[in-house]
């Protein structure tokens, strides 16, 4: 027998493992997609209950409460108030966490305000014994009429439990467990009256909040229960006040805590660790551990990956007849997913930090560290949450700034972030970075590749606080603002937790620049290898007869060959066209290409260049993307094309420039405007531009 | 003797006796700072803003201004 399988919502307060949850429900069953029209992650996966029954899960953003602040806890609301959203649950699932479970329980009696069957998870119930705390479950499962499951996820332990819940979940209650409308009984009762078949609290939360509501007409409401703003405030703080109240009565029952085991670790540890000190120095330690694993550490595989894919191309040319086709895959296919591939290992090093950074705990920290100074530029303390995730991907990054509650910081940290260093510029300077700076060490240990990408990050970092500090002057925005950083207990971050995040993105980030890459390599291949004019085909006789009175080798031969016909192809003609606004940055028409390509996303530049150079030179044997770089001449000088002065040109152009259509459509999602990214557009390419041709022409 | 929270010294515990419904952000009052509940202040930041602060079992950290308006008594 098979049915339809139980519709589960899992609600929570940030921070108290509703992820963990969640993963322990679905494992490795599970699909990451956005709510259509918005940019909010929706987590969805499915659990096996038994042999016949299955639950379609689904991880509703982290919240405090149903009184929404962002768009990530609208949709909790909206979903929560449709009963025809095909996800409307059968059951909600409300996670708390043992130790904070008095300012959990206030979104628990909200959900059951809106007399959805219930259940309530108390998480991390292995640290009951070392708190002090007992739980007299019986009692609590009465007042709050609820079922409970007490589970550790970290333990593994409960979860059978919380499946046989939800399987039951038709027995739970759906009365709720008090009767917030006494803040105000005249109101309400008025209210009752005029929507009898309403629900009371969903009326309510329709009232107070920006939310879309499809059964009601939201004006009709509104107009004959209108109250001012500072009226509904007061009414919000009353429930509040009226519910925590209620939770209070219910854990002096039902909650018994030993306080003199309930020593407060986590304010010892923060004691050290948001030092005026010690904080700075641990902070920045930890930074420069990260970059030199990055640089340092991740070359092994990457030199693996690098070679593998050489060893791919001649195979494929040796092995397969040649033709048109075969060329085509040696030369565009599998160079430019070479380009890309190399970058796995870095990446995924870059996300996994992030992503450790965030689970233990420890980025809250970080915030309150920085707030004082981050303003001084008018930027937030939580800006440092886009400003470091900014260097996985400026994307993420961008969307996280919505927690920042002052809208100008919030859009001065939307407009600098694309300055930090993203994952995708990392193959641009790693492959630079190796091609003009030596391979040394200083004091014996510290890479002087590696110091030299720590100082890209820097100058990105740099860069945004520096355009932070001129948009704040300039800038006339005044926005009252308040700022609440909640400070997490720390938490070893489990593996699963990190494995999945660093799995889930890192696929994202492979399949999203493999697809543009991948087109990109297959239009770059055939407008290098074909070409309209009779010069193009008649190459071998042209070059033959330049040669005429000169004796030259076969191999000289086709390299000129194919040097000539390259200039005379399609994109020789439109690298030629270019090149006078490139050339005094210090740019041939090839790397020309290869940066206008870079304006779909950065990361293209290494495959482009990798494409443009496989199919320039003929060679069988096996060379690598940066052996062809670094082998590269200038026809004319017969100097080194990489050479410092453009390499550090490029440096600085790919650091500044914006060149990323994703990011400027995010912009223009989160700021709703074509003002900003436009702005963007134009300060930071052109920034880059004079940086890069300043850089030039002073060390050539 | 009533103060301002701001004013606590690291590692004293108070008890929190009104708060400015006006100024002081519906999240704060739900994470449960609410007349009668305890509050600790337990780090300054560098600068001296902003401060974190115990409330009723929530770890949290608000700005100077913020903390001007909860008034507390040491106990």
């Amino acid at each position: 027998m098979s049915s339809n399988p139980i519709k589960v919502a899992l609600i929570g307060n940030p921070n108290v493992g509703k992820t963990s949850v969640f993963n322990q429900l679905t494992g490795l069953n599970q699909q990451v997609g956005n709510y259509p029209g918005i940019t909010v992650e929706k987590k969805q996966g499915v659990c096996k209950l038994n042999e016949n029954t299955r639950a379609r899960i689904i991880d509703l953003p982290g919240t405090y409460s149903l009184n929404a602040s962002s768009i990530d806890e609208n949709v909790v609301i909206e979903l929560l108030l449709n009963k025809n959203d095909e996800d409307f649950p059968d059951v909600a699932v409300v996670v708390t966490e043992v130790e904070n479970l008095k300012r959990n329980l206030l979104l628990f009696t909200q959900i059951k305000d809106l007399e959805i069957p219930t259940i309530l998870v108390i998480n991390m119930a292995d640290r009951m014994a070392l708190k002090g705390i007992e739980l007299d479950i019986p009692v609590l499962e009465k007042e709050l009429k609820t079922k409970i499951a007490l589970i550790s996820s970290r333990k593994k332990t409960g979860i059978n439990q919380l499946k046989e819940l939800i399987l039951n979940y038709t027995e739970l209650s759906t009365e709720p467990c008090l009767h917030a409308s006494s803040i105000d009984p005249d109101y309400f009762n008025n209210l009752r009256r005029a929507f009898p078949n309403q629900l009371l609290y969903k009326l309510w939360l329709v009232i107070t909040q920006d939310v879309n509501f499809l059964n009601l007409e939201r004006n009709e409401i509104k107009s004959s229960f209108t109250k001012s703003h500072a009226d509904l405030k007061r009414l919000q703080q009353k429930e509040t006040i009226k519910r925590y109240q209620f939770i209070n009565d219910t854990l002096k029952i039902g909650q018994k805590i030993d306080v003199s085991k309930a020593t407060d670790i986590r304010a010892k540890i923060d004691r050290i660790l948001t030092h005026k000190i010690y904080g700075y120095v641990i902070f920045f330690g930890i930074l420069m551990l990260i970059f030199q694993f990055l640089f340092d550490w991740s070359s092994i595989p990457m030199d693996f990956i690098d070679e593998t894919f050489a060893n791919f191309s001649s195979l494929a040319k040796q092995h397969l007849p040649a033709g048109e086709f075969t060329n085509l895959i040696s030369e565009g296919l599998i160079p430019g997913i070479g380009g890309i591939v190399i970058f796995i290992p870095q990446i995924a090093f870059l996300f996994l930090f992030i992503s450790v950074l965030e689970e233990s705990g420890y980025m809250s920290r970080v915030v309150f560290l920085m707030d004082k100074i981050m303003r001084k530029f008018g930027l937030s303390g939580k800006s440092i949450v886009p400003l470091i995730s900014g260097t996985a991907c400026a994307i993420p990054a961008i969307m996280s700034a919505r927690n920042i509650e002052n809208w100008k910081e919030r859009l001065i940290t939307i407009l600098v972030t694309p300055f930090t260093t993203c994952s995708a510029r990392l193959p641009v300077y790693a492959i630079l970075i190796s091609l003009i700076i030596p391979e040394k060490r200083i004091f014996g240990f510290l890479s002087l590749q590696g110091l030299t990408l720590m100082a890209l990050y820097l100058l990105g970092f740099g860069m945004a606080v520096f355009s932070a500090f001129l948009l704040n002057k300039y800038l006339k925005l005044s926005c009252k603002s308040y700022f609440v950083v909640e400070m997490p207990s720390y938490k070893i971050p489990m593996f699963k937790n990190v494995g999945i995040n660093v799995l889930e993105k890192t696929k994202a980030f492979v399949t999203g620049a493999g697809k543009i890459i991948l087109a990109l390599s297959v239009i770059l291949w055939y407008l290098g290898s074909h070409g309209l004019s009779d010069d193009f085909n008649n190459a071998e006789a042209i070059i033959t007869q330049q040669n005429q009175n000169k004796t030259i080798t076969t191999e000289a031969f086709e390299d000129q060959v194919n040097s000539f016909k390259l200039e005379n192809s399609y994109i020789g003609y439109m690298g030629k066209a270019i090149e006078p606004a490139i050339r005094p940055l210090g740019y041939d028409w090839k790397i020309g290409i290869a940066v206008v390509s870079s304006f779909a996303a950065r990361e293209v530049f290494v495959g482009t260049l990798a494409t443009i150079y496989s199919v320039g030179s003929h060679s069988e044997e096996e060379t690598t993307i940066k052996n062809k770089m670094a082998a590269e001449v200038h026809p004319e000088t017969g100097e080194k094309i990489f050479n410092f002065a453009t390499g550090i040109s490029l440096l600085l152009f790919y650091a500044f420039a914006m060149q990323c259509i994703s990011t400027l459509a995010i912009v223009k999602k989160e700021t709703n405007s074509w003002k900003w990214p436009i702005i963007q557009l134009v300060f930071m390419s052109g920034f880059a531009y004079i940086t890069a041709l300043i850089a030039y022409q002073v060390l050539k | 003797m009533e103060i301002c929270s701001s004013e606590l010294k690291i590692g004293e515990v108070a008890t929190i006796t009104s708060v400015n419904l006006d100024e002081i952000p519906l999240k704060l009052l739900e994470m449960g700072c609410l007349p009668g509940n305890s509050i600790t202040l337990i780090q300054i930041a560098p600068l001296g803003d902003p401060l974190y602060f115990n409330v009723n079992d929530s770890h949290v950290a608000i700005r100077i201004e913020t903390a001007r308006e909860i008034t507390v008594t040491k106990i």
